[in-house]
């Protein structure tokens, strides 16, 4: 039996060591050297761990087995984002963002609207968190003294709110001692990166002493937990549970950054980007030492207090004290002491500046009284107003404290404060990544999300305290079926936390990108989007001050950060920064956008960017810049970047349209080539019939004693060459007027099967005369097509010609076929002479290309007859091609479109 | 003895009109249509000098011309070579491979003889 007394002043020792570490921290930020390593940051973060971690991890893995390891994987995973932490950094430090609600109303134009949202999401969510540590204070007390109800221990008051009294005074001590431009606490820092380490060692003698001195250590407790199969339950993965793992790591992850307190450490408290390396492993490294001996502390509770009804949430202090080690508990008691103030401490410092900057600053300068006290000194109303606020979250917290009382376990109610700050996660990333996010957006998913939250966890859980009734719960709202807030529209057989995180992501998520997407954002809110979003590109100053024009005086600004920050702070700053412009004294200062810009950043660090926009904005006459000139400053300073990209642009057009001169030329070069081939082959057709004409005729000439049979010989091959000559010229004369589309047309509707008769009938002649059988398979009339009739009949000839030329005189036979099918006449001509090869089916119809290879056979063709009548079928729309096979005979088919039907 | 002329050609009319040409001038001459058949024939008449059509079909004049000018045993073997074809590049490549004369279709059949006579050393 401890003492309550001793147990009291041995508290009492611990808080003022703390506060002596503080002290220590401050003075030496004081002196600019600043006690704040990569390794204090890292541990200042595992404020993370509150008593929850302490006292609850057991509790939970009692229940739930490996599962209570989610709340530390989820910032393990989250921690390896560096580069989106960073961005977070250097944004909060450029512009003094002093919580994560400034934060989020800075990068959606500075809205007080949005700051007040984000601190009232904020303290609704975080007080049952608050809540929680005083329960886990008090619960360990009831431990020490084997009592429960919170017994009036000292001068007739409840423990609990002692304690709550006493976190309350030490918060203010140590938070808000004077107002910091940057809103940095190195001391508070100290403190907690050394508590950090307090509860730390605490857990782990525990944890050793339980393992090593109640049982034969880790493998004794291992082997105990397989033997039973309750127990044995405890080291499996249950599968079953995979989509809340899933939830549950996401939460934490996001809880990491998004708790007030942790935005406040990881974020506002930082004071060197690098430092994040360190933490990125040194704090995984903490969590996995811290939760090394949950399991066995669970086994352990369990196997030793069998079916006594200890509750598992106390095991840390009830197994040291069962076997009698007081000294142990006692520092148990110290470690779940540290756990618990420092979370309430850098919590409540979170939120009162979030309060005081975001709730009460705004309705403040709204009212009356500020204005007729504008000469007033205002730092210390903004101090007194922060201290109040601590007092209030903290009185706030015992509150639901004493109504929630016992009715929920420790796990349920930090996850529920999760799930509340959660909801800052789209509009928090949305900001940093997405320039379109706008003001409304940000409103409505917030605003779509809290209310879900509400709605499905928090009015549920204080359903299950018995506050209210729960209607709404068992049978749905108004007693709407999909209205059940468990259930939300039928979505059953989720967890209520993996429930709520989907509905409320669902709606936050859905809003905010639909409303950003509709709404159109201010000349503010669309430059502070592009400040954010390309934060890691944009030089600091140069870019905001060009966003700026107004006129102002030197004394106004400066009386304005005098009344806020109080006169001697004021001064140094401007010291400081006269300096950084090169003037000796700050009163030399111009009074331009830059130095506004300076005193807006400063005041920002003191009451929020929105609140300090309002201020200087009553100093200052503000020209109002429109969105479009905004927007033109902006592309302005992103000139250079665009003139590169256009450059690069330039550069890629360039080198495509080379390519495309190298082809065009290539193809040129080929044309030429084959203009050259042709004209060859056209001077070497026209030559070799002038050939015969002009050595004939010359003997001829000079031998006038020539006999008359060579004479006649001679004059008939002249004038059979005189012919071949004269056709020729007309055909390649021809072949030029189609190819350059010269050609006269004379197109109307012809009856394909007339024309195919009546050439038939006028080569009648020629195939009688060699003996080759020619018959039709042609319809009595029709089909009719769009043509011109002598052209076709063109063609109709020169198939003709062209297979009777190949047929043998003996057996030779031709048969045309005409026939209307799908959408197209098809007419064929058939002979069976010797066939040509697939090869020759293709080469045909080039130019000059003559069928038939040999001195026998040499047609007497001009090697244009088929490319002309390519070219005419093809003028029409159809198509003309050989089929044949070498000994069988060949087809030529053309095909030409009938006439669409009128419609 | 008379020269003996081989006349090249795939051209019906052209062989007639060089073939009397050529006989009218006293030459013995012989006709071959295709390229293979002309190296037969070169083989079989053993002539003097050959009138030689490049564009034929089977074998071309080209061809023809350097299949004899492998043969070390036809060395004395003149070839004028006759095409239709006036390409600059035509007549090089026909002299470079080794024709005796290139001569270009319409040809003057005046000059024909005589470049004929002279190679044969009978003017």
């Amino acid at each position: 039996m401890l003492s309550g007394w001793f147990v009291a002043l041995l508290s009492a020792a611990y808080l003022a060591l703390l506060f002596a570490v503080a002290r220590f921290g401050d003075a030496r930020a004081d002196n600019g050297r600043s006690i704040i390593s990569a390794n204090v940051y890292a541990l200042s973060l595992a404020v993370y761990c509150t008593s929850w971690t302490f006292f609850g991890s057991v509790g939970r893995a009692t229940s739930g087995g490996l599962s209570f390891l989610t709340i530390y994987i989820g910032p393990t995973l989250m921690l390896l984002c560096v580069g989106t932490i960073v961005k977070m950094i250097r944004i909060s430090k450029t512009y003094r963002i002093t919580s994560i609600a400034d934060f989020i109303a800075s990068r959606y134009g500075k809205s007080q609207m949005l700051a007040g949202l984000v601190t009232v999401i904020a303290v609704i969510g975080v007080v049952p968190y608050i809540a929680l540590q005083l329960k886990a204070v008090a619960a360990s007390l009831d431990v020490l003294f084997e009592q429960s109800g919170h017994a009036e221990i000292f001068w007739g008051l409840d423990s609990t709110f002692l304690i709550a009294v006493i976190l309350a005074l030490f918060t203010i001590l140590f938070g808000t001692r004077h107002l910091d431009a940057t809103e940095r606490h190195e001391g508070m820092v100290a403190a907690i990166a050394f508590e950090s380490v307090v509860k730390l060692v605490a857990f782990m003698a525990v944890g050793l002493f339980v393992t090593y001195g109640m049982f034969g250590g880790l493998g004794d407790l291992f082997q105990r937990a397989t033997a039973s199969p309750e127990l044995g339950r405890l080291l499996q993965m249950d599968e079953t549970r995979a989509g809340t793992w899933t939830t549950l790591i996401l939460l934490s992850g996001l809880a990491i950054i998004l708790l007030p307190r942790q935005f406040q450490i990881i974020v506002v408290e930082n004071v060197d980007e690098s430092h994040l390396k360190r933490a990125v492993w040194l704090f995984p490294l903490y969590l996995l030492l811290i939760n090394i001996f949950v399991l066995p502390l669970a086994i352990g509770g369990l196997v030793f207090f069998d079916g006594q009804g200890v509750n598992p949430d106390t095991f840390v202090l009830t197994l040291p004290l069962a076997r009698g080690a007081e000294a142990l508990a006692l520092l148990a008691f110290i470690g779940g002491l540290s756990a618990a103030t420092g979370m309430v401490i850098v919590e409540t410092i979170a939120l009162s500046t979030m309060v005081c900057n975001d709730l009460a600053m705004p309705l403040l300068l709204r009212s009356r009284w500020l204005q007729l006290a504008k000469r007033q000194d205002l730092s210390g109303l903004l101090i007194g107003i922060r201290r109040a606020a601590i007092a209030l979250i903290l009185l706030l917290g015992y509150i639901y404290f004493r109504a929630a009382g016992e009715a929920y376990a420790l796990v349920g109610i930090g996850l529920i404060s999760f799930s509340a700050v959660a909801q800052f996660a789209p509009v928090l990333f949305g900001g940093m990544y997405w320039k379109q996010g706008t003001r409304a957006g940000a409103a409505a998913g917030l605003m779509a999300g809290f209310i879900v939250w509400l709605y499905t966890l928090l009015l549920p859980s204080f359903a299950k305290s018995g506050w209210i009734g729960n209607g709404f719960v068992e049978q749905g709202l108004f007693g709407v079926e999909w209205l059940k807030a468990q259930a939300l529209f039928g979505l059953s057989g989720m967890d209520e936390i993996s429930h709520c995180l989907w509905w409320s992501m669902f709606a936050n998520i859905g809003s905010y990108i639909v409303v950003s997407l509709n709404s159109t954002p201010d000349a503010v809110e669309a430059s502070q989007a592009e400040r954010f979003v390309d934060i890691m590109r944009h030089g600091r100053r140069d870019a905001d001050a060009r966003l700026w024009r107004g006129k102002t005086s030197l004394g106004a600004v400066v009386e304005l950060l005098e009344r806020f920050l109080g006169v001697a702070r004021a001064r140094q700053q401007l010291q400081a920064y006269a300096e950084t412009r090169g003037h000796a004294d700050w009163r030399e200062l111009p009074a331009d956008a830059e130095f506004v810009h300076f005193a807006e950043v400063e005041l920002a660090g003191a009451i929020g960017s929105a609140s300090a926009r309002v201020m200087v904005a009553s100093v200052v006459q503000e020209e109002d810049l429109g969105l479009e000139e905004v927007l033109d400053i902006l592309d302005e300073a992103t000139q250079v970047r665009a003139y590169s990209r256009e450059l690069e642009f330039k550069q890629r057009e360039l080198e495509a349209a080379t390519a495309e001169l190298r082809e065009a030329n290539e193809r040129l070069r080929e044309l030429d080539r084959m203009k050259d081939d042709f004209i060859s082959t056209v001077t070497h057709e026209l030559r070799t019939p002038l050939t015969s004409i002009r050595a004939l005729s010359e003997m001829l000439h000079e031998d006038p004693r020539t006999e008359l049979t060579d004479r006649k010989r001679f004059l008939g091959i002249i004038v059979n060459e005189a012919e071949r000559l004269t056709r020729l010229i007309n055909q390649i004369l021809d072949m030029a007027k189609l190819e350059s589309g010269r050609a006269e047309w004379t197109t109307g509707e012809v009856d394909i099967g007339e024309v195919a008769r009546e050439s038939m009938d006028s080569l009648g002649q020629l195939f009688r005369e060699k003996g080759v059988a020619l018959d039709g398979d042609i319809p009595a009339h029709g089909p009719l097509v769009l043509a011109d009739r002598d052209r076709l009949t063109q063609v109709m000839i020169n198939l003709l010609s062209n297979a009777v030329k190949f047929v043998s005189g003996d057996g030779g036979r031709v048969s045309v076929k005409v026939a209307a099918e799908a959408g197209r006449v098809r007419v064929v001509v058939a002979d069976n002479g010797p066939g040509l090869t697939a090869e020759e089916c293709a080469v045909i119809f080039e130019k000059f290309r003559q069928g038939g290879n040999t001195m026998t056979d040499k047609p007497q063709g001009t090697g244009l007859g088929l490319p002309i009548s390519r070219q005419i079928v093809e003028y029409f729309g159809g198509n003309l091609w050989a089929e044949s096979r070498p000994g069988e005979g060949a087809s030529f088919i053309f095909t030409v479109p009938l006439p669409a039907p009128e419609a | 003895m008379a020269h003996k002329i081989l006349i090249v050609d795939d051209e019906p009319n052209i062989v007639i009109s060089l073939e009397f040409l050529m006989k009218k001038e006293g030459f013995e001459v012989a006709v071959a249509t295709d390229g293979e058949e002309a190296l037969a024939k070169v083989a079989a008449f053993n002539p003097d000098l050959l009138l030689l059509d490049v564009m034929m079909p089977k074998k071309s004049g080209f061809e023809v011309c350097e299949a004899l000018r492998a043969d070390p045993t036809r060395s004395g073997l003149l070839i004028v070579m006759l095409t239709a074809k006036g390409r600059d590049t035509e007549v090089a490549k026909g002299l470079a491979i080794g024709a005796d004369a290139y001569v270009t279709k319409p040809f003057s059949t005046k000059e024909l003889v005589v470049k004929v006579k002279e190679m044969l050393g009978v003017a």
